[in-house]
């Protein structure tokens, strides 16, 4: 990213995105009290939304949604018509950011294909709609042990069905968080916009339809590592990869996402989440050593996902991804984004940034000749070597451009830079394959695998 | 927008729960604060075939222990077993003392150890449904694969803070 790119991105703010956030910000509040209890301010923030909404497709149930909810009669149906309203507003709040960052770093992106959708619905589902709803009448502040558990069977049930796992995964971070946090009475403050977020999104995967098909089409080519992003709750772990794929056929370069994910316990942190991802060994020999990757016959989704298959892949040669950042990531062409995964929190944009000064102060800022892009520093994985105190001492970055809170940020997946004179590389997925460093190395020792111990308490204990 | 909101209520991806920190899991497998205890599960020393299920509750730092099969643990009496005081080891190692003690609202002196502050007595409670969290627990490693994308873990970092 270029000085001039990053004062474009980061300088005027976005025509109607303050408003829609302030109108966003109106219903988590409705949902903090809940909608059984709204009272005249919160039911003029439902119907605010809902007006902003009137001229678009959902406009008409949307309307009728939130006079019943401030009537009081709050139905299933008039839940879901507003998480419909809420998803839709930050669906053109993310369009409208990443039109911006789009425009300012110069990048074409594809636009998007519906595949064909075959509408499910399922009794598990209903079961997920009942809990959802019922959160959204009582509302955070009442959340106590016993809401927060009642979705704990259907929990179970739903996460034997490999279909719905990205349901699953969503309902149990969000039970968790409920959970620890019970009663949510005592609690200072609420994570009001998180769980709102959560909560709409979860209720539009349990609707028919809402989990479309991974279908795709197979590619053949060469894949080259940009970096790797991890995301981890208590019990999921999964590795997003961001890579340049050569089609074997010649078409253009395209920038893809492949993403290999496993269920897991919290005692399960650090280094240790790899040895969960062994399943993929390619994948994690290609990261922990900088190789490209010859694919065959790999579905790739219109979303821009590659869905992983390890026996598909072979090892390829030597691939630094900052070499590929720096001549094949600005020609790249970007994929479409789903319509339902359309939240700001999905941008996560590979860039290269080099040539910057990072000033002191709490915050940690790459500034390119006075234009600044705040680092974000609590996002760097425990499972792999970056620090806060290697970002600071970096000369160059891969990262991805994010955007939360109100503002943009950069995420670092890989810096270069020069430590005690030294040359200094690292990469998040430099520990794939186990600690380099012999000081974590040392303490992985002493703790044990915890994976295994686990799976060998699971042998003993669960099969009798 | 409105000034006494602060940005972190606003944000996607604030952190409510703090990750735990790494242990060694062989001597207890199982550590969690819920129902109102501290509770988990102790491997026996002896025989690698049987648990305590150890417990400890907040308030009255009243404490139990017995094996998987209910059976009272031969250990308890006049002060905890070496079952709870693993337990309680493990769970300050896995959750850091402030937020144990907190949570049992146990008084530690300062340079004190928590397990000094356990003096509730015994009350016998029910091990059995402590150990049947802890296979749902484990059940979570066994669970059939998926593929595909998980978008929705973007509001789920891995991070340190
Ligand atoms: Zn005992």
């Amino acid at each position: 990213m270029l000085s001039v790119q990053v004062a474009e991105l980061t300088g005027e703010p976005l025509k109607g995105v303050n408003e829609a956030l302030d109108l966003v910000t109106g219903f988590d509040d409705a949902l903090v009290n809940g909608f059984a209890r709204l009272g005249e301010e919160r039911a003029a923030a439902l119907t605010a939304l809902a007006g902003a909404m009137a001229a678009t497709p959902v406009g008409g149930r949307l309307g009728e949604a939130a006079g019943k909810v401030a009537a009081g009669s709050v139905a299933e149906e008039h839940v879901t018509a507003l998480a419909g309203g809420r998803t839709a507003l930050l669906g053109a709040v993310h369009d409208a950011l990443l039109g911006s960052l789009d425009a300012a770093i110069g990048r074409t992106r594809a636009s998007w294909e519906e595949p064909p959708v075959t509408a499910e619905s399922d009794n598990l589902l209903s079961g997920c709609r009942s809990w959802l709803s019922e959160l959204a009448i009582t509302g955070w502040r009442g959340v106590d042990h016993d809401l927060a558990a009642a979705v704990d069977q259907t929990m179970e049930a739903l996460l034997a069905e490999p279909r719905l796992r990205r349901l699953a995964v969503l309902l149990d971070g969000l039970a968790t968080e409920l959970r620890a946090s019970s009663p949510v009475a005592a609690m200072e403050k609420v994570p009001a916009r998180r769980w709102a977020d959560l909560w709409a999104r979860a209720l539009l995967l349990t609707q028919a339809g809402g989990l479309p098909p991974a279908a795709g089409e197979p590619v053949s080519g060469r894949l080259l590592p940009l970096g790797v992003d991890v995301h981890e709750h208590a019990t999921a772990v999964q590795a997003q990869v961001h890579a340049i794929f050569e089609p074997a056929d010649g078409g253009p370069c395209r920038l893809v996402r492949t993403s290999v994910a496993a269920m897991k316990v919290d005692t399960i942190v650090g280094t240790a989440v790899w040895r969960l991802l062994t399943g993929s060994p390619v994948l994690l020999k290609a990261l922990a050593n900088h190789l490209s990757l010859d694919i065959k016959d790999m579905p790739l989704l219109n979303s821009g996902d590659l869905v992983w298959h390890d026996d598909r892949a072979a090892l390829g040669d030597l691939a630094d991804p900052f070499a590929t950042a720096r001549i094949q990531l600005g020609g790249a062409l970007a994929p479409a984004v789903p319509p339902l995964d359309r939240h700001p929190v999905r941008i996560a944009e590979p860039v290269l940034v080099e040539g910057y000064t990072v000033p002191k102060g709490e915050e940690v800022v790459f500034d390119l000749d006075g234009a600044r892009l705040t680092v974000d520093v609590e996002r760097l994985p425990t499972c792999g070597p970056l620090t806060p105190e290697l970002v600071r001492g970096s000369e160059s970055c891969i990262g991805l451009v994010r955007w939360d809170g109100g503002r943009w940020l950069l995420q670092p997946l890989a810096v270069q830079g020069t430590v005690k004179k030294k040359p200094v590389t690292a990469h998040n997925g430099d520990w794939a394959e186990g600690a380099t460093d012999p000081k974590v190395a040392k303490a992985e020792a002493r703790n044990g695998d915890a994976v295994a111990v686990l799976r060998e308490r699971a042998g003993r204990l669960l099969r009798k | 927008m409105n000034a006494d909101r602060t940005a972190w209520e606003e944000r996607s991806v604030a952190r409510v729960v703090s990750p735990v920190r790494p242990r060694k899991l062989a001597k207890v497998p199982f550590v969690e604060m819920a129902d109102g205890r501290l509770q988990g599960v102790v491997s026996s020393g002896s025989d690698i075939e049987r648990v305590y299920v150890s417990s400890i509750a907040a308030g009255t730092l009243t404490y139990n222990c017995s094996t998987n099969n209910n059976r009272p643990c031969g250990g308890l009496y006049g002060d905890p077993c070496k079952h709870l005081r693993s337990l309680v080891d493990e769970a300050v190692l896995q959750y850091g003392l402030e937020r144990v003690a907190g949570y049992l609202k146990a008084e530690v002196p300062e340079n004190g150890s928590l397990i000094y502050s356990i003096q509730g007595g015994v009350e016998r409670s029910q091990g059995a449904a402590v150990f049947s969290r802890f296979l749902r627990h484990l059940a979570y490693l066994e669970l059939p694969a998926a593929s595909g994308p998980l978008p929705e873990l973007h509001w789920f970092p891995s991070g340190v803070s």
